[in-house]
């Protein structure tokens, strides 16, 4: 019988630094973990003792790739703490840098990260040579989307313009109809993207689990609502700390979570799986064409859940440009009144729901913060997948073995630093 | 032969990482003129032999120490590129608090495993040749810096403060509209980005060549701060230089 010695250290094409461990002898799995390893950073401890307007301005740099969902949740935990509830405006801004960030995000990884796999190359360079109209594709719609969060955000990294109960800056009217007139034209490129998943073959594996996310009776939820679960209905944002359950694992600097089974999925699927009945007719089409069912039990089908979302914000923006043309945009003076108390902030990263949870004294100066990452609770269902997933591939190739390990662990688009930064730090 | 080069990640959020990855025309000139032989974030094929290489994250433990001294060692030409790397950035605000003190309460038992130590900039282990400065990184200043290193000059970066930028750019000054910046001393080549945009400089762009630091101390503490704020404002992005301590 043969031996299969697997260990991939430091997984590519992830955000951050993670490994797999596989050790199999005569069919019987030896060891098999999912590893963590990520640089400790005491996100909390840099917090600690900032005003919330510098708080707001750290916390998004806890990821490059999600910094619109930090700063997001940031500022809602703020408000949160203080009473504040934002003007219709700024909620509708919010709302449509949020749809930047979540294709943003989504077009990264099924085209950068994800696609090299299926496509059976190491990353996205080569396909410049061989499929150059898919990576020009990709990059016109990873420019419309960085493009999108410039004119609200001033920026894509590491937002300049988001503040507490408004915005430093507005957009002017020209802008955003120029970028509706391109978010319109993206639809083809999103159906070209519909046809390209159709020829791709994903891995079919399942393994039942419980599914969390955002659920607001109003819309497909990213920045609103309470805590859902395919398992156990909803539960208000405060009651947060009772899904979580975090813990610590020895081989990991990341904690992982659980809540009504041995572990819980969070992301595009865990939100399709929740709230699929509200996305938009095309966004539904397109889950229909591509096989996406709820509730979908295969990892690998998160993939096929982002690029359905990915054609939901897009329409989802349009309409917001409308609102926001037709109701004309009009300087608001943020109004702060500063004062001790805890506040909660939840919103779905693209990677799935993510909570920050601040304390303030009187002057508005954090005095203890707590962050739950996506990335944190999904690293427990990895390990529970890669425990059923191995008996099942065990007879095959050892380089197949791995590269299905590599690709579940894509699937999940981990955010491995974010993940590793969040480390609760406790005071004396 | 075209020039080979690396992207190594050390601690930091990857945002730089992502903004060569944001790059559109740009990212298919760079692939046109070199070759990108490591770069994890985006591919899986690694190799140890380049000549350039490309550094985001500060350096927060004794591994990371230790992987940074080879890279020096194989590279020919090594650049920081973002906060993190150039200046030690905002992964330095932990440095403030007693850290083996934190781990042992973080990890109890296990403290003795987890390597942590003090947040620094790459130049503080190894030279480093160019630094492309910013969080994230400025996207016009790694073009200027990656064309001039693949044409073999030597890359201009300004020496002014953002102030001078800031006014170029016609912004009513930050003191002005009663907020407090840290601009004067900051080193430019951000147009004055998050003043343009409404809000404060933060310094993310490291000081200039000999930045009067007690001048701007003395400014800020005109405008009302107090010592520890004016300590506070300084620490957000540069806790490892002097004018932090």
């Amino acid at each position: 019988m043969k031996e299969i010695n697997i260990n991939v250290h430091h997984v590519t094409r992830v955000e951050g630094h993670g490994n797999i461990v596989l050790n199999a002898k005569n069919g019987n799995i030896e060891e098999l973990r999912w590893e963590v390893v990520e640089s400790p950073r005491f996100f909390e401890a840099m917090l600690r003792g900032r005003r919330y307007d510098d708080v707001i301005i750290i916390a998004p740099r806890i990821c490059g790739i999600c910094s619109l969902a930090h700063s997001t949740c940031s500022i809602q935990a703020c408000e949160n703490a203080f009473g504040i509830v934002p003007s219709e405006q700024t909620l509708l801004l919010r709302k449509l840098l949020y749809d930047a960030e979540t294709l943003q995000s989504h077009v990264l990884h099924y085209y950068f990260l994800t696609a090299p796999d299926l496509l059976g190359v190491g990353s996205v360079f080569p396909l410049v040579e061989t499929h150059k109209d898919v990576v020009l594709m990709a990059l016109r719609l990873k420019k419309l989307a960085n493009d999108l969060a410039d004119i609200v955000c001033g920026r894509k990294t590491h937002p300049i313009q988001p503040m507490v109960d408004g915005f430093a800056k507005l957009p002017k009217p020209e802008e955003l109809r120029a970028i509706q007139k391109r978010l319109k034209d993206a639809m083809n490129d999103h159906q070209a993207t519909v046809e390209l998943f159709k020829t791709l073959k994903i891995p079919q594996f399942e393994r039942e689990t419980e599914f969390i996310a955002l659920k607001d009776p109003t819309e497909y939820a990213f920045i609103s609502g309470d805590i859902s679960s395919t398992d156990t209905g909803t539960t208000p944002v405060a009651n947060y700390l009772e899904m979580t359950n975090e813990f610590c694992v020895p081989h990991s600097t990341a904690k992982y979570a659980k809540h009504n089974r041995e572990s819980y999925a969070v992301g595009a699927l865990a939100r399709f799986n929740n709230n699929h009945e509200q996305l938009s007719p095309r966004a539904k089409e397109a889950a229909e064409e591509l096989g996406l069912k709820a509730i979908c039990h295969n990892p690998y089908m998160n993939n096929v859940a982002q690029l359905v979302e990915a054609i939901y914000v897009t329409e989802h923006a349009i309409d917001l440009i409308d609102q926001l043309l037709a109701r004309g945009l009009k300087e608001e003076k943020p109004d702060i009144q500063v004062k001790a108390g805890r506040g909660i902030g939840a919103v779905e990263a693209p990677r799935g729901i993510l909570f920050h949870d601040y304390t303030f004294d009187e002057r508005g100066i954090l005095k203890e913060a707590n962050c739950v990452i996506p990335t944190n609770q999904n690293h427990n269902s990895i390990q529970k997948d890669f425990e059923a997933l191995v008996p099942q591939i065990l007879n095959k190739p050892e380089n197949e073995i791995k590269l299905l390990l590599e690709m579940l662990v894509r699937a999940y688009d981990p955010c491995i630093s974010c993940s590793a930064h969040m480390i609760k730090v406790e005071f004396r | 032969m075209k020039p080979r080069l690396a992207f190594f990640d050390f601690t930091g959020c990857e945002g730089c990482q992502l903004e060569v990855l944001n790059f559109e025309q740009e990212l298919l000139d760079i692939i046109s003129a070199a070759d990108i032989v490591n770069f994890r974030e985006a591919m899986t094929e690694r190799s140890d032999d380049y000549d350039i290489a490309f550094i985001d994250g500060a350096i927060t433990t004794e591994r990371d120490v230790a992987r940074i001294k080879e890279i020096r060692e194989r590279a020919k030409i090594l650049v920081a590129i973002g906060a993190c790397a150039c200046i030690g950035g905002i992964n330095c605000l932990k440095n403030f608090y007693p850290m083996e003190e934190v781990l042992r309460i973080v990890y109890g038992e296990s403290a003795h495993y987890y390597d942590t130590i003090p947040a620094r900039p790459v130049d503080a282990v190894v030279p480093v040749d160019y630094y492309v400065q910013g969080c994230p990184m400025t996207q016009s200043e790694f073009v200027k810096v990656v064309k001039a290193l693949l044409t073999g000059k030597k890359p201009e970066i300004p020496n002014y403060p953002v102030c001078v930028e800031c006014k170029m750019a016609g912004n009513i000054c930050v003191f002005e509209k009663g907020e407090t910046c840290v601009g004067p001393v900051t080193r430019a080549g951000c147009n004055a980005l998050c003043v343009t945009n409404g809000r404060t400089c933060w310094g993310c762009r490291g000081l200039v060549d000999d930045p009067n630091t007690d001048s701007e101390k003395e400014i800020l503490a005109k405008y009302n701060l107090t010592p520890e704020e004016i300590i506070a404002k300084f620490r957000m992005f540069l806790g490892y230089s002097e004018v932090a301590k």
